[in-house]
């Protein structure tokens, strides 16, 4: 949706907007710098954003709102590394990405170090064995025990909110599609949001892109399954859930000839229709995946050695989601109800209800997955009812409106993911900002192994199943 | 000859029984049995790749704990149930010979200088400290039962015969906690995943993670040995002596198992592990205080 920020000239009202509309229960969705030397807050809650701007303090430093509001930690860190400008207190600040030639090499930086004899480092990664995306955690342990977890990313950092700005912007599709590569739809139907807001058109074939994110959410839910109980060594589940993945898959690609939804989308609609036979075939195909994912759930959740290891490992508490502004399933596994699908409805989805868990263990991550990924076949069989084969599924996007802010919110398999850009003119974007909800959440792991075995780290890591590379950017 | 030659072809064979049972398991079709093999001779050929910090430690432990393991295969009694080399009391060489191989691993281990290494070495060796007195109750309980003797002795004397019920209730706990102890000492599911790609959730695979090429084949082949000399003891406690067609079944029978078992649990959780280390201390104690009990007059 296009927005109007509210100009602060004066930062001392700014944060007391800040301060004043977490007062009134929104969330910081996005707090950046841009090139025009303004600092944007987007805050939000159900159904409501605000957007304000104020220009960057002439002293480049300004009181840190971390101290009191810890979900700014890392938007404040961004940005520091980004314009240089401190959080005076902060409670620890470091850059995000690490960026070469601002920051000292990784050799000497700065993790958390503790002059206890009890306490022991071990650092894993970037590196890692298997199919796991570079990232560098840093764990400072007690015996078995973990006290801290540091984690330090960026390695994966491609510049791609500056690509995005450089030239013109709708024909950078094939760049949104590579913020992640596992959420190629979340991301993609962002991107295109943002270039339909600015030039003012109206989607076609809603219904095929919502069809296509809810595949990408049961595809995504499928294979953190597979690998949660791979981490335990419980393979039955590991290798039929991967099995069923590879069945929801092929169903993308035989919409859009890709197994990821890449080059399914465009700004204006989508690129692929669906004929009658495709329609029937799918829908015959996630009936049979969801009896499948049933059978296999039931039989893992009824794995008494593998609810041993679930319950109670990792716990993220309710009030730790709210103080830190964790979303998606880190948020709902632990009984906050939010979801982009019902709170911001630009989409079309037949009603359902926002599932959660109440425990915010392990436990209660991967069943939520299952849950979830059940709701979302519910909701695929009513998609494909709706979708007409016939209805055009593409339009040509108009040129932009310049200087117009445009934000594009949609819930993807991880969680909110926030894309927001500013029109230079009639086709370039002057800034463009992306938010990958696993930049927020990350925290919730650090804060998860936090007195866990070590061990049971890798099962943490997976049960949030962030993205590295879309948080690096 | 004979129980040489078993013991020298066999391991990786039987290792890849257990491949297949999961495989299948879960669907799949799985590699052929002889893949271990194949894959030993392989990395027999292979070069290695040593670490910048190891010493000489390293590069002589692996072939060091593969001599004290076949030394101590030659005391253990194979298909033929008269082993290569015994004499009496030779259970406390047959212990210290694959503790030392054990010993060998973990100098090695931690000659690398790895973090994840020492981690993995602190895991394995508090196994090892339950582990080792719950062997010599076990061999305690024989001796009660059967008399002194070597190893091979005892395990040929020790068997199940429905004639006399005491046999079987003893034979049989002993079996369980010999079954227990092989699942630990060869690092399988559920006290440890020997398929995980997760260091910081590995126990004896951390510490091999440094070792590649010729070294890495002499450690398969010596964890794969040491899991056969296990299956190899309850086989025999297991089955009269000297039939050679109930001995082999038996061995299969426990690869099988493994392998189901693999199949259908997830590995407990690491602190978890130590209390259930305890279990085959445990049983043998147990079935000695029995044993005992009786043979004072208690029934």
């Amino acid at each position: 949706m296009l927005m109007t920020p509210v100009l602060y000239p004066e930062l001392d009202t700014f944060l007391k907007w800040i301060r004043e509309s977490l007062s009134r229960g929104f969330q910081p969705f996005a707090f950046f710098g841009t090139c025009e030397a303004f600092i944007y807050c987007l805050m939000g809650k159900a159904g409501e954003l605000e957007l304000a701007c104020c220009p960057f303090p002439p002293a480049g430093r300004y009181p840190s709102l971390s101290i009191d509001f810890p979900a700014f930690q890392i938007f404040e860190r961004e940005l520091f590394e980004e314009y240089g400008i401190v959080p005076i207190r902060h409670p620890w600040l470091k850059s995000v990405r690490h960026p070469v030639n601002t920051q000292p090499a990784i050799e000497d930086y700065p993790f958390l170090a503790s002059e206890s004899p009890l306490i022991h480092e071990v650092g894993v990664g970037p590196v890692h064995a298997g199919v796991i995306e570079p990232g560098h955690f840093r764990f400072l342990m007690r015996g078995e025990i973990v006290e801290h977890l540091e984690i330090q990313l960026g390695w994966q950092h491609r510049g791609i909110c500056a690509m995005l700005c450089d030239g013109a912007l709708a024909q950078k599709m094939y760049i949104a599609e590579s913020i992640a590569g596992d959420s190629v739809i979340a991301h993609g139907t962002a991107f295109c949001g943002i270039v339909e807001c600015l030039s003012g058109t109206e989607a076609r074939a809603k219904h095929i892109r919502t069809l296509l994110l809810e595949m990408e959410r049961v595809a995504m839910h499928l294979s953190t399954l597979s690998a949660l109980a791979g981490d335990v060594a419980y393979i039955m589940s590991q290798n039929l859930f991967a099995a069923i993945r590879t069945t929801v898959i092929n169903s993308t690609l035989s919409i859009c000839g890709s197994r990821f939804g890449k080059r399914a989308l465009c700004p204006g609609g989508v690129n692929y229709a669906l004929t009658q036979d495709l329609i029937e075939a799918l829908k015959t195909k996630m009936k049979y995946c969801a009896l499948q994912i049933q059978n296999t759930a039931e039989a893992m959740f009824a794995s008494t050695s593998l609810l041993s290891r679930f319950d109670d490992t990792g716990k993220v508490s309710t009030e730790d989601v709210i103080r830190y502004g964790f979303t998606g399933i880190s948020a709902k596994a632990s009984g906050v109800p939010i979801d982009s699908r019902v709170d911001f409805p630009n989409w079309q989805y037949p009603a359902f209800l926002v599932q959660t868990e109440s425990t915010g263990d392990v436990f209660a991550r991967a069943h939520l997955r299952y849950v979830e990924a059940m709701q979302s076949l519910d909701i695929i069989q009513e998609l494909l009812k709706r979708i007409d084969p016939q209805s055009p599924i593409c339009t040509e996007t108009a040129s932009f409106s310049p200087n117009q802010i445009a934000v594009s919110i949609v819930e993807g398999a991880r969680g909110r993911v926030l894309h927001i850009a500013k029109s230079k003119d009639e086709s370039t974007a002057l800034w463009y900002k992306i938010y990958d909800p696993s930049m927020v959440n990350w925290l919730a792991l650090s804060l998860a192994v936090q007195d866990e075995q070590v061990s049971d780290f890798p099962l943490c890591n997976k049960s949030f199943d962030l993205s590295y590379c879309g948080s690096d950017l | 000859m004979i129980n040489i030659l078993f013991f020298i072809i066999f391991p990786l064979l039987f290792m890849g029984i257990i491949h297949r049972v999961k495989a299948i398991m879960v669907g799949r079709k799985g590699k052929p049995i002889s893949q271990n093999m194949r894959d030993f001779l392989k990395l027999l050929r292979k070069d290695e790749v040593i670490s910048t910090n190891a010493t000489l430690i390293s590069r002589v432990a692996p072939a060091g704990a593969l001599a004290a393991t076949i030394c101590a295969a030659l005391f253990v009694p194979f298909v033929n149930s008269n082993s290569v080399l015994s004499f009496r009391g030779d259970y406390i060489m047959v212990v210290y010979l694959l503790s030392l191989a054990k010993g060998m691993m973990v100098l090695a281990a931690l000659d690398s200088g790895s973090s994840f290494q020492g981690m993995g070495t602190s895991r394995e060796l508090s196994f090892t400290a339950f582990l080792e007195p719950a062997f010599f109750l076990i061999i305690a309980a024989i001796i009660f039962s059967v008399g002194t003797g070597s190893i091979s002795e005892l395990f040929a004397r020790q068997s199940i015969t429905y004639l006399r019920i005491w046999d079987v209730f003893a034979s049989l706990f002993i079996a369980v906690a010999l079954y227990i102890m092989l699942l630990v000492e060869s690092c399988r599911v559920p006290f440890d995943d020997p398929s995980t790609h997760l260091e910081l959730t590995m126990i004896h695979e951390v510490m091999v993670l440094d070792f590649s090429g010729f070294s890495m084949a002499l450690i398969h082949y010596t964890s794969a040995l040491k899991m056969f000399i296990y299956a190899s003891l309850i086989a025999h406690l297991a089955v009269p002596a000297n039939n050679i067609w109930w001995y082999l079944g038996i061995l299969i029978f426990i690869y099988l198992f493994t392998g189901v078992l693999e199949s259908l649990m997830a590995r407990f959780r690491m602190n978890r592990n130590l209390e259930l280390v305890l279990v085959p201390f445990c049983i043998a104690l147990l079935t000695l205080a029995v044993l005992l009990a009786k043979n004072m007059g208690a029934w």
